[in-house]
């Protein structure tokens, strides 16, 4: 058995069994990210797919892989948005090496 | 271009149905709705399942190896109906409508009777021996053409359409332009059609109309008139890759997720008879490919179109794909 069971995903609503007001409130926020705004759904759903990569949910992956299709993203588009937000984590990554220039530097002569 | 899919045999040999956890007419009696059809606007003929094409999401498994196609006799019956009951439009489908021998008779007689005449025109036809003038008939008869382009770039055309299949359409599309189709402000109407290429529903129609229009130009410098979305069926050919890909059970969710009641009083099973190409006659294009003819004995040779009205629309699970959404049609979102 894995820890990540695909079939979890559409037993979603099961959360609101317990404290249903907070899954309530959580579902009328989360809806409500998704809609047309400032921005259009499908750069939304371009930020969600990214994101989704970035905290490594395999949920959110399906879930805004699809979302990006049906607001009309192609491959290239979706791809250029994972490399976005990958460049962004090894940027943050390295940025974190001046960090360890600084310990360096400040243990030596 | 693989042809693996023409072959696939199913139980019995019958078109299976998709499954699914809720029924459409559960779904519909929930809501308290039903489904009666109104005077019939248009009457769609399949003329065959004869194609130059075997793509992946066809719904009437159409390949250049059928051999089932209309007769002289049977598109004489259209052509009276047509006449006697003045339904305003015909709308040729098949395969491909222009590979049958009678083609341009059906059509110039149509025109002759005053109908407006629609051809779901697959674009690379227009490259079979004997072809090459269709831009040039179509707009004599002033046709409305539709036609399949599931994406402005190659890879995705042509995974779903065959190789090659996205370079051919762009130079048939090129010639259609230059005999006036799609033109700005030209009366010639190229209406093009995108299908997901995969277990998705289709994006909202005019952001990837906008797409189209841009890209197409851009690249290629091609116009058109308009962009029609149109849902994938969950029924033949496309129905078997579902299962085949593992795609079936969630997919069938997503259509039942997204049942729209809106769409219900503007779906085309209402004001559409369809025509097989036996002269059988059917709610819609997707209910003859699964043998669901209209209640009654009538044929296209018997045809009374006054008792048909109002009569109840023949429904199964794979009416989900036409009230997912924003709805899809042959003139694609319902709503």
């Amino acid at each position: 058995m894995s820890y990540y069971e695909e079939d979890d995903l559409p037993r979603f609503g099961e959360m609101g069994k317990h404290v249903p007001e907070l899954y309530d409130k959580f579902m009328a926020w989360y809806a409500a990210c998704q809609e047309d705004g400032a921005l259009s759904k499908r750069e939304k759903a371009l930020i969600g797919l990214a994101v989704s990569v970035t905290i490594q949910c395999p949920y959110c992956i399906e879930a805004y892989t699809n979302s990006s299709l049906e607001n009309g993203s192609n491959m290239d588009q979706m791809t250029e948005a994972i490399h976005l937000a990958s460049a962004i984590r090894g940027g943050a990554s390295l940025i974190h090496g001046i960090q360890s220039h600084n310990a360096h530097d400040k243990v030596s002569m | 271009m693989s042809f693996d899919y023409v072959n696939i045999q199913r139980p019995g040999g019958a078109s299976g149905l998709p499954v699914s956890e809720k029924s459409f007419r559960d779904v519909l009696i929930e809501r308290g709705l039903s489904l009666r059809a109104l005077a019939p606007e248009v009457l769609q003929v399949n003329v065959g399942k004869l194609c130059n094409q075997a793509c992946k999401h066809c719904h009437v498994d159409a390949s250049p190896t059928r051999t089932e196609i209309i007769e002289k006799t049977t598109v004489d019956a259209c052509l009276e109906a047509i006449g006697k009951y003045r339904i305003p439009t015909l709308d040729l489908t098949g395969g491909a409508p222009e590979l049958i021998p009678d083609f341009r008779y059906f059509v110039t007689n149509a025109v002759q009777l005053g109908a407006k005449v629609i051809v779901r025109h697959n674009l690379t036809v227009m490259t079979v021996e004997g072809m090459e003038d269709l831009p040039e008939f179509f707009a004599e008869n002033r046709v409305e053409l539709v036609s399949s382009l599931p994406y402005f770039q190659e890879r995705e055309t042509d995974a779903q359409r065959g190789n090659g299949v996205f370079e051919k359409s762009i130079g048939a599309l090129r010639r259609l332009n230059e005999a006036g189709y799609g033109m700005p402000g030209s009366e010639l109407t190229l209406n093009l059609v995108h299908n997901p290429v995969g277990a998705f529903l289709p994006p909202d129609q005019s952001q990837i109309e906008a797409d189209f229009k841009r890209e197409l130009l851009e690249r290629y410098d091609i116009n058109f008139t308009g962009l029609f979305t149109i849902t994938n069926m969950p029924i033949a050919r496309y129905l078997d890759w579902l299962r085949r890909s593992g795609n079936e059970a969630k997919y069938m969710s997503k259509l039942v997720n997204a049942f729209n009641a809106a769409t219900v009083e503007g779906l085309m099973c209402r004001t559409t008879l369809s025509v097989d190409w036996l002269g059988n006659l059917f709610d819609c294009d997707f209910n003859q490919m699964l043998d669901m003819r209209i209640l009654g004995d009538q044929t296209i040779f018997n045809l009374d179109l006054k008792t048909l009205v109002h009569r109840e629309i023949r429904i199964a699970n794979h009416c989900f794909g036409c009230t997912a959404g924003g709805g899809s049609s042959c003139g694609g979102t319902v709503v």
